[in-house]
């Protein structure tokens, strides 16, 4: 028997404070308190088909989030996600002109978003660009092709059994859309915590280089995951025309932030190699029912981006300074 | 410096590829190379050029602002609204009090990067939105327009000294200010220290934490005084004013090859970037092409730029992996150092 002269240390057993300070049971207790304020605030709020339909509200920015957390989990991040809706929509309105189907209006939409997800991941990993200007360049070009294509116009004839994927219920009134997200969030969440495919991911995140060294092919998986989250665009587009059921070139205009607003909110560092699926999935909920009652109390649109803002940065900042407060 | 030197130099690059585009579009509409149209170019893209700047001393540290162009809006929306209820107050209050508020906002970006330690991309992102959700609460949603602005307030960055507008002489000043701090002054130098090796930086005793506040506060304060001068050049503040410029600054920025690595670019490309932008804006009504095509232009611009970019500052890790010769064979060499 060879005793080995260094050891890895055994994982430290669970403390109950460690249960509380982790940062999806923090959201899930905001999450309670949004849910209690809001209740109190409106007798609205917590009504069955009210707060399934408010679903239709964060759905598709919520789809997009789920792939765009493996993106930031790699240290890299997609800022021309709503660009590429922009553009599937478009492709996607053309061929509704020509005459296209339902299936393929479809699929045009899934194919646009994966090619230009290819198109992001070919340039970042080829020439080792770092992400956030390569789509702050995709995107200026993708939203730029929408606009060449239609102007200050908007396509609106869509056929009639497309509406189905953006505005249809399933079983209890519970929206498609929303179906969807949470089956998604399922597979994600095990694609992330429960694969090797996922340990991978946080390995690169963690460390690039030392992904590279021990074998992982670090650009291949950059260059799928940003092809998957064009292919999330591409879905989030069916989706959202499919409920708005028209096409402009402003479509989803500011969405790529407030996706991210999502993801870093859901706990994942923008730095790459943490976050979970659920932090994120729980952080949805807490932005999706505040936006919610605060529409219930007619608070306009662009004041709600005041406490999005305000709680992405105090969600991040109070944990920072309770920390180093308890450390002195 | 020897020609291929020179040829390299990015600033160099882009004032020849300036000049062919502006031959280009002389040679369909020879309207544009006129002195006038010329200068209202420049008037037009003043601002841009500002806005560069103070960015560019951002991502020097490694950051990014992208909350400038909300900046900009609120800015624009207080100095508007006190121009609407106060019209007999001088210009010169305008003048101080537009920075002064810009910086207020840099500095709430700065301290939160700086002693909070959260990265720059979140805090400016969450402080994108705040701010321009400020706008409509200050505003309760009403535009400010022409007739009800005073006189001063709009005449100020219209005047002409010796044929060119106010504003580009403020742009001028601007511009040239960044350029002496940057290079000639010792915070200034430490800007490019911290982002090119933040580890070495502090060991030679550079305060990290305070370069970090400094260069929000200034991109912060560039962004408050380009929000009064944005409002006064198109006489109306509402709250969408500028909505999403801050990826048109960052853009003229990686055009003129400052690295979001950190550590990389001058005023002088800076300068040039915002001029590439603003020229194919300013070109394409010109030369009859929609301007539905500058966004799409402008994405390739960057993509072009960002991938010639790479090349002159290719990763040096990648060599890690490349197999060497058994040494055997191949005995270790000593390469001759390639002139550079």
């Amino acid at each position: 028997m060879t005793s080995l002269r260094y050891a890895v240390a055994d994982r430290r057993k669970a403390a109950a404070a460690d249960f509380w300070l982790r940062w999806e049971v923090l959201l899930l207790v905001l999450l309670g308190i949004v849910m209690l304020v809001n209740s109190r605030l409106s007798p609205w709020f917590l009504d069955y088909y009210n707060l399934l339909d408010s679903t239709f509200n964060f759905s598709e920015k919520a789809i997009m989030a789920l792939s765009m957390t493996l993106i930031i989990v790699t240290r890299d991040i997609d800022l021309s996600v709503a660009s590429i809706i922009a553009l599937a929509s478009v492709f996607m309105g053309l061929a509704a002109q020509a005459g296209a189907g339902v299936p393929l209006l479809v699929l045009i939409g899934l194919a646009t978003g994966l090619l230009a997800g290819f198109a992001n991941g070919a340039i970042i990993t080829r020439f080792q660009i770092p992400a956030i200007v390569v789509t702050i360049g995709t995107m200026s070009l993708f939203r730029g092709i929408a606009y060449v294509v239609l102007g200050d116009t908007a396509i609106t004839s869509y056929p009639a059994g497309f509406s189905w994927f953006g505005q249809s219920y399933l079983v209890w009134s519970i929206p498609f859309e929303f179906v969807l997200f949470l089956a998604l969030a399922a597979v994600f969440g095990f694609v992330l915590h429960f694969t090797t495919t996922g340990r991978r991911i946080y390995a690169i995140g963690n460390n690039p280089v030392a992904a590279r060294f021990s074998g992982i092919s670090v650009d291949r998986y950059r260059l799928v995951l940003f092809t998957l989250n064009g292919l999330m665009a591409g879905l989030a587009a069916v989706l959202l025309t499919s409920r708005i059921g028209s096409t402009r070139p402003n479509i989803a205009a500011g969405w790529e932030l407030e996706v991210i607003t999502m993801v870093v909110l859901g706990g994942v560092s923008i730095m790459g190699g943490s976050g979970t699926i659920s932090g994120v999935f729980i952080a949805v909920f807490v932005l999706g029912m505040m936006t919610f009652g605060l529409s219930l109390m007619n608070v306009p649109g662009i004041v709600m981006s005041v406490f999005v803002g305000v709680l992405l940065i105090a969600s991040i900042a109070v944990p920072i300074l309770i920390r180093r407060m308890l450390r002195r | 410096m020897d020609l291929t030197a020179l040829a390299r130099r990015r600033e160099v690059v882009l004032l020849v590829l300036i000049a062919l585009l502006l031959a280009a579009v002389g040679a369909r509409a020879p309207v544009f190379l006129t002195p006038t149209s010329l200068g209202d170019v420049l008037t037009d893209t003043a601002i841009l050029l500002m806005l560069a700047c103070g960015q560019m001393a951002v991502i020097l540290t490694r950051g990014i602002d992208l909350s400038v162009a909300s900046n900009m809006a609120f800015t624009g929306m207080c100095t508007a609204l006190l121009s609407k209820y106060h019209p007999e107050l001088p210009i010169a209050v305008t003048l101080a009090l537009a920075p002064l508020i810009g910086f207020c906002l840099g500095a709430i970006n700065g301290a939160l990067i700086a002693w909070v330690k959260i990265p720059p991309i979140v805090v400016t992102l969450g402080t994108l939105s705040a701010y321009r959700g400020m706008i409509f609460i200050l505003s309760g949603g009403a535009s400010v327009v022409t007739h009800e602005f005073s006189r001063p307030y709009l005449d100020f960055p219209r005047q002409s000294l010796l044929g060119v507008s106010a504003l580009v002489w403020i742009a001028l000043v601007v511009c040239a200010g960044m350029a002496v701090f940057l290079n000639f002054s010792r915070t200034g130098r430490s800007l490019y220290a911290v982002g090119g090796n933040p580890l070495a930086a502090r060991y030679v005793g550079i305060g990290i934490e305070r370069c970090q506040f400094l260069v929000y506060c200034l991109s912060g304060t560039i962004a408050g005084l380009c929000g009064y001068l944005w409002v006064s050049r198109y006489a109306i503040a509402f709250t969408e004013v500028a909505f999403g410029y801050e990826l048109t600054v960052i853009a003229a920025c990686v055009i003129g090859g400052v690295s979001v690595a950190g550590g990389i670019g001058s005023v002088a490309g800076c300068l040039l970037g915002g001029l590439f932008l603003g020229i194919i804006g300013n070109a394409l009504p010109v030369i009859q092409v929609s301007p539905f095509w500058q966004m799409a232009i402008s994405g390739f611009v960057i993509l072009c730029a960002v991938i010639v970019n790479s090349r002159s500052e290719a990763r040096k890790g990648k060599l890690i992996l490349r197999e060497t010769e058994p040494p055997v064979q191949a005995p270790l060499q000593v390469r001759p150092e390639t002139p550079s």
